[in-house]
């Protein structure tokens, strides 16, 4: 054993101690898919610290009513001792047959916090206050739920998200210190939910290099060397600046410029442009430009090595390029 | 699992002030306790920090909070001559929680405030035990409880109905458990560390000394002295005389103790006492007075004292310490007795002691009565039937006297209370060469039908006289007997009229009155209330619980700890019902979750935002083996939900395929 632990016995021995029964614990939780009941004999129950300060207090009040004879001290104290133990189940009726279940997940990009939301209902009479969810060890970091009798109400986990690829819940904590705040009842569950993590797009850069087997530049598309080929009407989503403003007083209606280029040309997003950076990196790049084809309103296509996503546009082609690029495995 | 500085841990302004107003109601009965600038102060703190909230104020300065609680601290110290003791340590309490008030922000804070509030409802018992007190414990318990519940939930606060409800379902159900505590919960005699000098409620009572005017304040007070109940037929009240402290020094004003007399008087020989006719045995439970004298019936029998009480050298009961605390004892009295038929030299001299000077009147009449050469018991004699033949009266409002108090009242006012006529038949006695000393204590008593005891109340306050007479030792006389003889035979209402400056309280206890047998029931509660409940301590707590059995304390923590998990485990049974989920009485929707468990095992959940169909789908997608399974079954549970005029068939169909059967199939999941 290393000394550091062992100083740790010998300062925090209850801390530690909470330490190891968490830790076998949670090594135990099964990961289950659906509605979890949390069930009478898994609420696990300490005191907190202000229910520790308020037992001292009791005690020295104690101390007081027994020193002064004083029946109505006793009385007191004896109310107040009595409060603490009521309060002991209360807090724990407050936890138990509460239902969880995984609600929803949207994707992030890496880099930014994922968000769990979690769906807590109470089949029961009895309403439910101050119930919350956390990760374990960081319980400061929390979100919270009343929920009325046959009720349900949201939380939300949130966690960073470093890296693309799936991020799983893992273990949380239910918990709640409702009433009093003198006692601290928690369960751990794992919910079978994982939010998809894009790749981090590249800072904003130069446009995507020409396909192979097409020629033309790309940059042209904005540049306006190329031929005017009409105006088409409105969509939703087009950007300011195709707008043909000029015609605008004259039909009523905006119109978008099309150019031959944005006509003709399909862009595709390709792997192997990119040789001269790392994996990573590349996907970032390619992350980077499936957003900016996207704002610009071009179709364009994804092709990685042993996989080809056809040219599209809208937000169902982008996703599955955005999750093509983030569970690509280069190895 | 406390600090969490997020934006829900601040206050909201409802519950800043809710948390004002229960503090007000805990704080209210210190008020006027305190000296009147920390109360002032109180109140001005309390209303600023209700505004500041209102009007969203800034908290003052750091520097300024310092200087006030500095300032505060000092005044209170200063007034009290100290920071220790009872009615000190109340005002510091008081005045902290009212600075805390100035820089509380936070959740965290109301939790510390909440925390000094349930002390300083404690402090409140201190001074008052009276039984309306239990009902202003429950009162603040609930508000303080609901206070703490609110502080808990972060975020909105929550409506007062809510948590004042809770509150007190939660007091209300660690009561039992109060009760239980209260009884088997093992108690130690007597103080732990020491009580301070001002300890126990602020009471009147007797004092160490007599001055004209003492006694006739006294009888202001409508105040219980103390309740005695007797085992056999009580004296006559012309005999009931309550003996208490015996003063032999006089100053020419004032009476006071004699040193030799208290420190038991060894050295002066001992006091031998005669005793004729039978005893009469009582109960006394005397309200603490701060002092060490206890009271018994004229006159104590030293064969059958109180436990750890001592009688002094003239006959004074003493405890072992100053009475803080109700006490109850037992004691036998003779009321016919000789005391001390032999008087050695050295009390003698002190019980003939007068002033140098002073009282130039008062001796020459004793003197003159000598010079008549009348025997001492017919000086007594004389001097009675002066009191009785001139015209002296018996008052309550006597003029006020001057320097020479005992020539004026004798010669100038004749108007007194019992205090003048027994301190100044006292001096014409000394004058005349009889052994005297002045007794007080309380005379007479009065009668509660409904609990066949007798009420000496701080009315009943008297003083009286002994002289020492060759061959019959100290015999009582009361010259206030002779001035108003109504005042012994029937009590103080009796005596004066209500011209007389009568308190309200002794005008209206005619005996026939409806307030009368009020008053008495009121009493018998109070009695009640004293003997169960505010004298529970080690004896009684022994004597009580030995009758089931349970005498030493290993035994009472035994039967504590069963009661209190005996009860904590039918609230966990209630509590646990009430988080049960409520069964459903729609049989589609039962059936179909029992479905859904089954499927869950499995590993197939319908998710929050799928229907029915939509979840079967998924489900037949992924596992076609169990698609035409599935889709029965959402196809039956949406037929026996939804459609108008269900037949059972349907429920039965859907129970079927619940089971994971159907046409044909064999069983798609179990």
């Amino acid at each position: 054993m290393r000394w550091w632990m062992l100083a740790k016995i010998l300062l925090h021995p209850i801390r530690f101690l909470q330490e190891r029964i968490d830790a076998w614990v949670m090594a135990r939780v099964k990961r289950q898919p659906g509605p979890i009941a949390v069930p009478r004999h898994r609420v696990y129950i300490v005191p907190t610290r202000f229910g520790y300060a308020f037992a001292f207090m009791v005690f020295v009040m104690l101390l007081g009513a027994m020193n002064y004879s004083n029946s109505m001290a006793f009385a007191l104290v004896f109310l107040l001792t009595g409060l603490g133990l009521v309060c002991m189940h209360h807090t724990h009726a407050n936890l138990v047959n509460v239902q969880l279940r995984a609600l929803r997940v949207r994707p992030v990009f890496a880099g930014e916090t994922a968000h769990f939301e979690l769906l807590v209902e109470n089949p029961s009479r009895r309403p439910r206050y101050s119930l919350g969810v956390s990760w374990p060890r960081e319980p400061h970091a929390h979100s919270h739920a009343d929920v009325a009798p046959r009720d349900q109400g949201v939380v939300t986990l949130s966690r960073p998200a470093p890296a693309r690829g799936w991020l799983p819940a893992r273990v949380f904590s239910v918990f709640t210190e409702f009433p009093l705040g003198m006692f601290h009842a928690w369960t751990w569950i794992e919910l079978d939910m994982a939010c998809l993590v894009y790749p981090k797009p590249a800072p904003p850069g130069p446009p995507p290099p020409a396909a192979r087997g097409h020629g033309s530049a790309l940059a042209g598309a904005h540049a306006g060397q190329d031929e005017f080929a009409g105006l088409r009407n409105y969509q939703r989503g087009d950007t300011p600046r195709s707008i043909h403003w000029k015609s605008l007083p004259k039909l009523r209606q905006p119109m978008v410029k099309q150019f031959t280029e944005t006509l003709e040309q399909e862009l595709w997003l390709d792997w192997d442009a990119l040789p001269q950076i790392d994996a990573e990196a590349r996907l970032s790049q390619l992350t980077r430009w499936v957003l900016d084809a996207e704002a610009g309103q071009r179709p364009y296509g994804l092709r990685l090595p042993g996989l080809r996503i056809a040219p599209g546009r809208g937000e169902p082609h982008q996703e599955s390029c955005l999750k093509a690029l983030a569970l690509f495995d280069p190895a | 699992m406390t600090a969490r500085p997020t934006a829900a841990d601040y206050l909201t302004q409802a519950s800043l002030l809710r948390l004002l107003a229960v503090l007000a109601l805990v704080v209210a009965p210190h008020l006027p306790r305190l000296p009147p600038w920390a109360a002032l102060l109180v109140v001005v703190v309390l209303l600023w920090r209700a505004a500041a909230a209102v009007r969203l104020w800034p908290l003052p300065p750091q520097a300024l909070k310092l200087a006030v609680a500095t300032v505060a601290f000092a005044g209170i110290y200063a007034h009290f001559g100290r920071g220790s003791g009872q009615t000190a340590g109340t005002a510091l309490l008081t005045v902290m929680i009212a600075l805390k008030l100035t820089e509380m922000r936070a959740r965290r804070d109301v939790m510390v405030v909440i925390s000094l509030c349930y002390f300083l409802l404690l402090t409140h018992f201190l001074f008052s035990q009276e039984i309306w007190t239990v009902a202003y414990l429950l009162v603040c318990a609930v508000a303080i409880t609901a206070l703490l519940i609110e502080s808990n939930h972060p975020g909105a606060a929550l409506a007062p109905g809510i948590t004042l409800r809770q509150g007190a379902r939660m007091v209300a159900q660690a009561l039992p458990l109060m009760a239980v505590l209260f009884v088997l919960f093992p108690r130690l005699p007597g103080p732990l560390w020491g009580l301070p000098s001002d300890a126990g409620a602020a009471r009147s009572g007797l004092s160490d000394s007599m001055s004209p005017g003492d006694i006739a304040q006294l009888i202001q007070s409508d105040a219980v002295a103390f309740r005695v109940r007797f085992d056999d037929a009580p004296p006559p009240m012309a005999q009931r005389y309550w003996r208490g402290p015996v003063f032999w020094n006089f100053d020419g004003r004032r009476w006071g103790f004699s040193a030799q007399a208290l420190a038991g008087g060894a050295h002066l020989g001992p006091v031998a006492a005669e005793f004729a006719g039978a005893p009469t045995r009582y109960e006394l439970t005397l309200e603490p007075h701060r002092q060490r004298w206890l009271f018994a019936l004229d006159l104590a029998d030293p064969q059958a004292l109180p436990a750890g009480a001592t009688l002094t050298y003239d006959h004074q009961l003493f405890a072992a310490r100053n009475v803080t605390d109700r006490l109850l004892y037992r004691a036998a009295s003779y009321t016919q007795y000789r005391l001390q038929p032999e008087l050695p030299e050295r009390p003698r001299r002190i019980a003939l002691t007068l002033p140098a000077q002073g009282s130039p009147r008062a001796r020459a009449l004793a003197r003159s009565w000598r010079e008549d050469g009348l025997a001492d018991a017919d000086v007594v004699g004389r001097a009675l039937r002066m009191f009785r033949e001139q015209s002296f009266y018996y008052t309550l409002k006597p003029p006020a006297l001057g320097r020479e108090a005992v020539d004026e009242f004798l010669f100038d006012t004749r108007r007194g209370f019992c205090e003048h006529y027994a301190s100044s038949f006292t001096v014409l006695m000394r004058a005349a060469g009889i052994p005297a000393r002045v007794v007080t204590g309380y005379q007479g008593g009065e009668r509660n039908e409904l609990g066949g005891y007798y009420v000496v109340r701080q009315s009943d306050a008297h003083a009286w006289s002994e002289v020492w007479l060759d061959g019959r030792g100290w015999v009582r006389v009361d010259p206030t007997a002779a001035v108003a003889p109504t005042r012994i035979e029937a009590g103080l209402g009796a005596a004066l009229s209500a011209a007389e400056g009568l308190p309200g309280f002794l005008q209206a206890r005619g005996s026939g009155s409806w307030r009368y047998a009020l008053e008495a029931r009121w009493d018998l509660v109070n009695a009640r209330w004293n003997e169960w409940v505010l004298a529970y301590g080690p004896a009684l707590q022994q004597e009580f619980l030995s009758r089931f059995g349970l005498a030493d304390w290993q035994r009472m923590i035994a039967a504590l700890t069963g009661a209190i998990m005996l009860i904590l485990a039918a609230l966990g049974a209630a509590m646990l019902r009430q988080s049960r989920p409520v069964r459903t009485h729609d049989r589609a929707l039962r059936l179909w979750r029992r479905a859904a468990r089954r499927l869950a095992r499995q590993g197939w959940v319908q998710r929050a935002s799928e229907g029915p169909q939509d979840f079967a789908e998924r489900v037949a997608r992924a596992r076609p083996e169990l698609g035409p399974a599935v889709r029965r079954l959402a196809q039956a549970y949406l037929r026996a939900r939804y459609l108008e005029g269900s037949d059972p068939a349907n429920e039965a169909r859907l129970a079927e395929a619940a089971r994971g059967r159907g046409r044909g199939a064999g069983r798609a999941w179990s």
